[in-house]
């Protein structure tokens, strides 16, 4: 039999060396003249082990890595192609640690299928969940998405069930899904990973969003800075449309749902639902009032559902499994799993897709090994450049939207960035103001004007010039732009800035001082 | 710089591609870049009459988006990321390296028009900070050592 090889695609694996890696192997493969069958796999998530390279044996597959080309010829020599042993050898995919420790439901799939590969992707549940929801009533759809207990992965939190049901009763001839693909938030790459490398599940999501709320197109505004993913959904697409599952008629029954990818052009606040519809209708992505909302009026005025690419990429499996499978995970008000992502000065990074009430601290030690410096981490930012920084006392806190909540902070994307004691927080106190004027779409003044000045304060308690009186004036400023601003750009700015200068005031230079 | 027939033709056919399609701006400007390389500001007339818009209107559009550029890049464009994860593991160090290797700051592009350094916002490969992305190829933990590697490929592509 032709030993099978898993190489993974994904861009991250890639950045690493994944392409050199597969290259490699293949002319090692050829000069010993040993055949191999080659998979391109998406990524485990594993990246403190990229490029992982997977064998297929009888009792599952063995990995090995994190591989470089260097090792290409130790690995032949020690026949790692037969499963065999060798010093990268890391044993049973399933049975490493960290991949066991988890709860794969969105990404049941990724690292295990070729992504584009359609059949793989049936052969694994895949359009199982919209067989299902073609035999149902939209309302019903709805329904079963409400009881999962599911909320919006972007961040917010809103509960999909509910903004299904407000486009699903919005009397119009025409109604769009919206797949907000525009994850701009450092440290989170949770999107990226569904799109590169299960891209199927996402298209799967918003065929049955489609049916749930009786819109028959969708859009996925992605950001310009993923030219891997827009080159893997464009194929997906095109293959889906090939097998019937978009286009008129899908599967034969009476309901038309295509799709397109509409790339973004690098604006940070077009991650916001309503400057992303303005963006999508070819404008300047200024943010919109609301009301209406977008379930109302959203796309060119009508009722759409905006979504992020997890929530959708999560819809599948609910209605494979059934809402009450996946509201058994988690706790409280947050059901079901949460795909976190661990970045910055960690030691293993990677994806980790866990139930809703781990705690930070699991997460940053047990899975995440400690800093990468070996230093003692010093804050971690988690929910992207809007999130508080927390210190090491709030490490505890288990991940739940309400509990993060009650300490000023959000769980957001599910983005982990942790810092080790080197970081200066009022640098980047200073740098949340900075990313603030470059991206604010300039609506609402405290933010267009607030971010500027912001800095210029943070500057002067620096200096340590009239300490009292500025740091009363940045508080105020902060104040100002949650309470003033139209949306969460100029509304959580503050979070960062106000955090660090709780927690670390020492970083601004007010040692021993009341702040 | 006023645009050559080749470019005008070229600009003229994506307006007409694009004339029917709703939101037609954003994809237009992105087939426009994609296949020039930026957004010449001579091409504002053209796409102002046939899609009924003010030249304001479309210089707004363009110059909202930092994807878009209406002068050529260099040969290569090269991108940091400034981002809070890749400034946990260092990114602040392979900026100053960058800069000082290649004697230009950000937004601009080197005396023999080979890179054009630019900052960029997260790159989704925060797991391998800190990150680069050299034209479309995303690099993850780089080094200086990495950013060396970088700039010698690029002249040996020359």
């Amino acid at each position: 039999m032709t030993p099978k090889i898993y190489i993974p695609i994904d861009s991250s694996a890639l950045s690493l060396g994944a392409e050199e890696v597969h290259q490699a192997i293949l002319s090692e493969a050829r000069s010993r003249k040993i055949e191999l069958e080659i998979v391109r796999n998406g990524s485990r998530g594993l990246f403190f082990l990229e490029p992982l390279v997977e064998v297929e044996t009888s009792d599952g597959r063995i990995a090995y890595g994190p591989v470089e080309v260097s090792d290409v010829p130790s690995l032949f020599d020690k026949e790692f192609f037969l499963g065999k042993s060798h010093d990268l050898c890391l044993g049973l995919t399933d049975q490493i640690a960290w991949l066991k420790k988890q709860e794969r439901l969105t990404f049941a799939r990724v690292g295990i299928t070729d992504p584009l590969n359609i059949n793989d992707y049936e052969n694994h549940d895949g359009f199982k969940g919209l067989r299902n929801a073609l035999k149902l009533e939209p309302q019903s759809i709805v329904k079963e998405v409400t009881d999962s207990g599911l909320r919006g992965r972007g961040g917010a939190a809103f509960p999909t069930g509910i903004k299904w049901q407000t486009v699903l009763n919005a009397p119009s001839e025409k109604k769009y899904i919206v797949c907000n693909a525009d994850e701009g938030d450092s440290g989170t790459y949770s999107d990226r990973m569904i799109m590169e490398n299960d891209p199927f599940v996402l298209i799967e999501g918003m065929i049955i969003a489609g049916l749930a709320v009786g819109a028959d197109y969708g859009y996925i505004y992605l950001r310009s800075e993923y030219p891997h993913a827009l080159a893997v959904l464009n194929k997906a697409i095109d293959i889906a449309k090939e097998k019937n599952y978009l286009g008129k008629n899908i599967l034969g029954t009476k309901h038309h749902f295509d799709l397109e990818v509409s790339r973004a052009a690098g604006a940070y606040i077009c991650g916001e639902e309503t400057s992303l519809l303005e963006s999508l209708e070819g404008k300047r992505g200024m943010v919109r009032y609301k009301p209406p909302l977008p379930a109302i009026e959203g796309l060119y005025r009508k009722p759409t559902v905006v979504n992020n690419v997890i929530s959708l990429a999560t819809i599948p499996i609910i209605m494979d499994k059934g809402s009450a499978f996946y509201a058994n995970f988690g706790m409280g008000r947050s059901k079901g799993t949460l795909p976190i992502q661990l970045a910055g000065n960690l030691r293993n990074t990677g994806l980790i897709e866990k139930a809703f009430g781990v705690t930070l601290r699991e997460l940053l030690y047990d899975f995440g090994g400690g800093s990468a410096t070996g230093k003692p981490i010093k804050a971690v930012q988690v929910g992207g450049p809007l999130g508080a920084f927390l210190p090491e006392a709030q490490f505890d806190t288990p991940l739940d939207y309400e509990k993060f909540s009650a300490i000023n902070a959000v769980v957001g994307h599910g983005g982990i960035v942790a810092f080790d004691e080197t970081v200066d927080m009022s640098k980047l106190a200073r740098y949340s103001f900075e990313f603030c004027a470059i991206e604010s779409c300039g609506k609402c003044t405290p933010c267009r004007i607030g971010s500027t000045r912001g800095m210029e304060v943070i500057d002067k308690i620096k200096s340590g010039k009239d300490q009292d009186k500025n740091v009363k004036l940045l508080r105020d400023l902060g104040d100002t732009m949650v309470n003033g601003s139209l949306c969460a750009m100029g509304g959580m700015t503050p979070f960062p800035v106000i955090s660090a200068l709780n927690f670390f005031p020492q970083d601004f230079g007010l040692e021993n001082k009341e702040t | 710089m006023a645009l050559t027939e080749k470019q005008t033709l070229k600009i003229q056919q994506h307006v007409l591609d694009f004339k029917e399609v709703p939101g037609a701006l954003l994809p237009l400007m992105h087939a426009i870049q994609d296949d020039l390389g930026y957004v010449p500001e001579d091409a504002y007339p053209i796409i102002s009459k046939a899609y009924n818009l003010s030249i304001a209107e479309i210089h707004g559009f363009i110059t909202f988006y930092h994807h878009f550029r209406t002068h050529p890049a260099g040969k290569n464009v090269l991108q940091i990321c400034r981002a809070e994860s890749c400034q946990a593991m260092g990114s602040e160090e392979i900026e100053t390296y960058c800069k000082s290797a290649l004697g230009i700051d950000y937004h601009e592009t080197t005396d023999d028009n080979l890179i054009t350094l630019e900052p960029i916002y997260c790159l989704g490969n925060c797991a391998c900070s800190p990150a680069v992305m050299i034209n479309n190829q995303v690099i993850g933990r780089v080094s200086k050592n990495k950013i060396d590697d970088i700039i010698r490929a690029a002249k040996e592509k020359l």
